[in-house]
């Protein structure tokens, strides 16, 4: 499990790795919200290309980043979904919040 | 009919021993060949069992975990997580989609995801006692060489 925090602008990246089960997703919690409470991002890009495998813990997190967010006023983004993670994310109905392909990655890169 | 062959593992319920029960399974099933959305969708089941010996089951305490595991000729798993936890007063509740009692950033999908990534899931729990969870799938099996 990896994270890697970007910000630029209002958008705060976090560019996620590896596994996400219970046990990984309290760590990323902690690193996404301290990040975010500190920069007050408006919105909150939540990348997954590196992600080899998610649980419902991985649910989750997002809407819990989900529901922050909103309370802030601000917006979540789920940018490069694997095709592996597809699954779950339809099952949970996460498949309706914003979901960008390739365009996180390329802007945190820059 | 016997098993071609099992496998059982026990270890604490620490919250890193998640990713060693679907890595333990994931190594137990690969004789059997499955295709690579057969082995996600059974470590994502055994992920949600024992994720829920650790937060229900033992809440506040460090116990152990069980898990065996069978797997018969015609491609028939059969993967049972069990552990001697609080047990579930009404099973039928817990497994409905979005009912959890572990708190806002529990989806409340643990069964939900069980059933729809596996064939059969069974709950068998006694409060005060402990709960066992068989999951259950056949796996496509493909000619060698094919």
């Amino acid at each position: 499990m990896g994270i890697r925090l970007v910000l630029r602008g209002g958008t705060l990246t976090a560019l996620l790795s590896g596994e996400i089960d219970h046990h990984t997703a309290r760590i990323l919690r902690e690193e996404i919200d301290g990040a975010a409470a500190k920069a007050r991002p408006d919105r909150l890009v939540l990348d997954f290309s590196g992600v080899q495998f998610m649980d419902s813990s991985g649910v989750g997190l997002i809407m819990g980043r989900y529901q922050w967010m909103k309370s802030l006023g601000g917006s979540v983004v789920l940018a490069n979904l694997p095709e592996r993670l597809e699954k779950i994310v339809s099952m949970a109905g996460l498949d309706k919040l914003a979901v960008e392909r390739e365009v996180a990655s390329r802007e945190a890169g820059k | 009919m016997k098993p071609e062959n099992e496998m059982r593992a026990a270890f604490p319920s620490a919250s890193a021993n998640e990713g060693l029960a679907r890595a333990v399974v994931a190594a137990f099933v690969a004789q059997a060949d499955p295709t690579v959305a057969e082995l996600a969708d059974i470590k994502t089941a055994v992920s949600e069992a024992v994720t829920n010996c650790i937060v229900h089951a033992y809440r506040d305490t460090l116990g152990t975990v069980y898990i065996t595991a069978k797997l018969w000729g015609d491609g028939t798993l059969q993967i049972k997580v069990r552990d001697k936890g609080c047990g579930i007063a009404d099973v039928k509740r817990a497994m409905e989609p979005l009912f959890t009692t572990g708190g806002e950033e529990r989806a409340g999908l643990g069964f939900a995801v069980m059933q729809s990534f596996m064939d059969r899931v069974q709950v068998r729990s006694k409060p005060g006692a402990g709960t066992t969870v068989t999951l259950q799938k056949k796996l496509a099996r493909r000619p060698p060489n094919g």
